[in-house]
């Protein structure tokens, strides 16, 4: 019988990749944001995302909330563990989101609502990327509780991941100017795709390694025969996935660098659940464990059943209004 | 961990919250009515083809735009709130509300977010009835937004429909409307939802007086000033009612929390007094100064002016909330309710004297009062708050059991981020606004998809043109 838990764990983990997904390319927007030029190009590349990154960045509340919902205790736990990097993130977005309506309303002051864009999204990526890191390399528990310091989070490990997440974050933002725009910030998202594409390959492969190095279940689980033959999949096909993603630049396609972009950020994630699956805290907490009790999963299961569809609908509508390439004028 | 650590790091998250929830819940009190005012302005539009209810909701919309975007990015801040500081808190009540907040997000956040995009740029794409319904959209997610949140807060202020799970958990009982439905839910949700309309009226009738001292003939402010005028008139007594039947409800509920909003450190076997204003000195357990009117609270709570009521004498020290901010708190929200009910009949006798447009002293008095809402708003969030201590479950789980295991550092330092980035964040933003209301609606006031398409150097698509419907 598939159990509600896992059902719950199912559609956390949709939520945070569909947030990973949406509000990357928002905040890659923002990463990329200095190397445009004032003007027509920043312009241009903020009104590609300015009608939909508030949706997008609601999957994080989403996931956030669901997960409290859903598992209570993880969030009881992981949230006071990875404390500043989640008060930092959210400041980080903070300033983020208030420079799409602030840079237009005070065009005097508009380099400092730039300067705050670019700040808060590489920094809200960032810890984003080190608070994955951090669940990745453990946290410290006891009983029902946090019982590590407040530092803990932070190592070269949790850097390197951080890192990635910037990287792979702008690669998805230049990916999405490239399908969403036309004349010169096309051509510099890619070049941009080009170095960060690279760039992203390399991290991948160290921030993998890295992690079987981390824990005995990640070397387990994806080293020893005959699991290897199926986990060995996962590099191979990120490999694929790359030479088509040079290919479709070099072939200078306009929508499948960003499709390819998706694909190999869907590859880090089954990644991830095969080092993590089924602990919701590797090696310290199984999903089962952090569970809310069956009848709040059984009321929010019927909110989500029915409401998920129609909120997928009508983003679709919504990207479907704002489709086609957009330009300084706005969309034609 | 030193308990004085302990007791520090409690006070700072405490802080912490208080610090995020208000500034927070000052987007959302503006948004919540701005939004059916501005469906109200464009269904106007779309029914009578009236231009100035066109250029109103241009007007109004770009300043709808600033506040939502700080409404958000202040409100996923407290989604993780509860984790950060009150993990707890999460751990135990996670459960119960948990769910609610995630059917927030759900059925309103979700909402709100994706027409919000077509509400402020889409006007051109999708035509103007789809606009309309993009519109319509926003300002019932922001209800039902107000929906869950509350039904969250006062399952806090009135548990109802849980059980207590082995590992102290409280789990939710085979019932979730008696969860949801809880004793003072109804009459919050009707309270606080009157408030953010009239909190919402007073500062469209604050900014279309404003310009009416200026040029008394400008439509736009004509028409604006009125209809805040007519909310005032007509919603600040209903609400007046409605905060008193809250009252009694708190009464019925969390007695101690009346007690405190009375003043009341003693029982009164045979009548107690109202007691309009004193400073309360809880180290005597008496009110000093005390201006009150005998026997009066009792005939408000009770009906009955000889009715007997319990004092703060009647509970243990260590279960009652600060007593001073509570009292004060409650007088500035009454004392506003009724300025507020006040000028809404001032209006009512200008409109009669048909001098609602040139009575200088009664758009200066609007312009004062302009900030009313919010002030008011956030007093009554601290009564209620404030008057729950010491527990975040009333009467179940106390505050000091419910927060995160953190050193006092790590808490005093995220709330010197939070009180910097805020300030210079939403005090810019403040400002923008303030600029945007400075700004006299025009004949020809341009629209938001116009914004960033006129800093480009380009001219405004058409769509809203003046009187343009079919």
């Amino acid at each position: 019988m598939m159990d509600l838990t896992v059902i719950w764990a199912g559609i956390i983990g949709f939520a945070i990749v569909a947030y990973v997904v949406m509000d990357g390319f928002d905040l890659g927007i923002g990463i990329l944001f200095p190397r445009l030029k004032v003007g027509t190009e920043r312009d241009t590349a903020m009104n590609s995302i300015a009608p939909v990154w508030d949706g997008n960045e609601t999957w994080l509340v989403l996931g956030g909330g669901g997960l409290m919902a859903a598992f209570p205790l993880a969030y009881a736990i992981i949230l006071p563990a990875l404390y500043a990097p989640i008060i930092a993130m959210l400041l980080g977005l903070v300033l983020r989101g208030v420079a799409f309506e602030f840079r237009w309303r005070d065009p005097a002051h508009r380099p400092v609502w730039d300067v705050a864009f670019t700040l808060g999204s590489t920094v809200a990526t960032f810890a984003q990327g080190i608070t994955l890191g951090a669940l990745l390399q453990g946290i410290t528990v006891e009983g029902r509780a946090y019982a590590g310091g407040w530092w803990e989070w932070l190592s070269p490990f949790t850097c390197l991941t951080g890192l990635g997440l910037v990287i792979g974050y702008a690669l998805l933002g230049s990916a999405w100017l490239i399908w969403k725009t036309e004349g010169s910030l096309q051509e510099q998202a890619y070049r941009h795709a080009w170095r960060l594409g690279f760039a992203l390959l390399a991290i991948i492969a160290l921030v993998s390694l890295a992690t079987l190095y981390l824990d005995a279940q990640y070397h387990r689980r994806w080293l020893v025969y005959p699991g290897v033959l199926a986990t060995a999949q996962v590099p191979l096909a990120t490999l694929i996935v790359s030479v088509l993603f040079f290919r479709s630049l070099k072939l200078r396609r306009h929508l499948q660098p960003f499709l390819y972009v998706l694909a190999l950020f869907g590859l880090c994630i089954v990644g991830l659940g095969i080092s993590i699956w089924p602990d919701v805290i590797p090696a310290r907490l199984t999903i089962w464990e952090a569970a809310a009790p069956y009848r709040s999963q059984v009321f929010m299961l019927v909110g989500a059943v029915i409401m998920v569809p129609i909120i997928l609908a009508y983003t679709a509508w919504s990207y479907w209004v704002f489709r086609g390439k957009v330009g300084a004028e706005g969309y034609h | 961990m030193s308990p004085w650590d302990n007791e520090l790091a409690l006070l700072l998250a405490r802080v912490q919250f208080a610090f995020t929830i208000s500034f927070h819940f000052l987007f959302p009190a503006f948004t919540i009515g701005l939004a059916s005012f501005l469906a109200v302005l464009e269904g106007l539009w779309l029914a009578t083809g009236k231009s100035v209810y066109a250029n109103l909701f241009r007007y109004w919309v770009k300043i709808f735009a600033v506040v939502f975007a700080m409404g958000v990015v202040s409100g996923v801040v407290m989604s993780y709130q509860f984790g950060t500081n009150w993990s707890v808190f999460s751990d135990k009540a996670g459960p119960i509300i948990g769910p609610l907040m995630a059917y927030e997000v759900l059925t309103a956040f979700f909402l709100e977010a994706g027409f919000l995009g077509v509400m402020l740029f889409g006007l051109n794409k999708v035509g103007k009835k789809l606009h309309f319904t993009a519109t319509c959209a926003v300002a019932v997610g922001t209800f039902i937004s107000a929906f869950w949140i509350l039904a969250v807060n006062s399952w806090m202020q009135t548990p109802t429909g849980y059980e207590i799970g082995a590992n102290g958990q409280f789990l939710p009982g085979p019932s979730w409307p008696a969860i949801i439905f809880n004793p003072s839910f109804p009459y919050r949700l009707v309270h606080t939802t009157i408030a953010a309309y009239l909190t919402t009226a007073f500062a469209v009738g604050a900014v279309g007086a404003w310009h009416l001292l200026k040029d008394r003939d400008n439509p736009g402010a004509r028409t604006m000033f009125s209809m805040a005028m007519w909310m005032a008139a007509i919603v600040a007594p209903i609400q007046i009612f409605v905060g008193d039947m809250h009252g009694l409800n708190t009464l019925e509920h969390q007695p101690v929390k009346v007690m405190a909003m009375e003043g009341h450190y003693q029982s009164h076997p045979d009548g107690a007094p109202l007691i309009l204003f004193g400073i309360p000195n809880s180290a005597e357990k008496r009110v000093d100064y005390a201006i009150e009117i005998p026997k009066a609270s009792s005939l408000i709570l009770k009906h009955d002016l000889n009715a007997p009521l319990a004092g703060l004498d009647t509970v243990p020290d260590t279960d009652e909330p600060p007593i001073g901010i509570v009292f004060w708190a409650f007088r500035i929200m009454v004392g506003l309710g009724v300025a507020m009910a006040g000028l809404g009949l001032w209006s009512l006798f200008a409109r009669w004297r048909r001098h609602l447009y040139d009575w200088t002293l009664l758009h200066r008095a609007a312009v004062v009062m302009g900030p009313a809402g919010f002030v008011a708003v956030l007093a009554g969030w601290v009564v209620t708050e404030v008057g729950r201590q010491p527990f975040t479950v009333y009467g179940l789980l106390r505050t000091a059991d419910s927060a995160s295991p953190l050193d006092a550092p790590a808490v005093a330092f995220s709330l010197a981020a939070f009180v910097v980035t805020y300030f210079a964040v939403f005090g810019a933003g403040i400002w923008y606004l303030l600029r945007l209301m400075k700004k006299a609606p025009d004949a020809h006031e341009a629209g938001l998809d116009g914004s960033p398409i006129r800093s480009a150097g380009i001219t405004p698509a058409a769509g809203m043109i003046e009187g343009d419907v079919a």
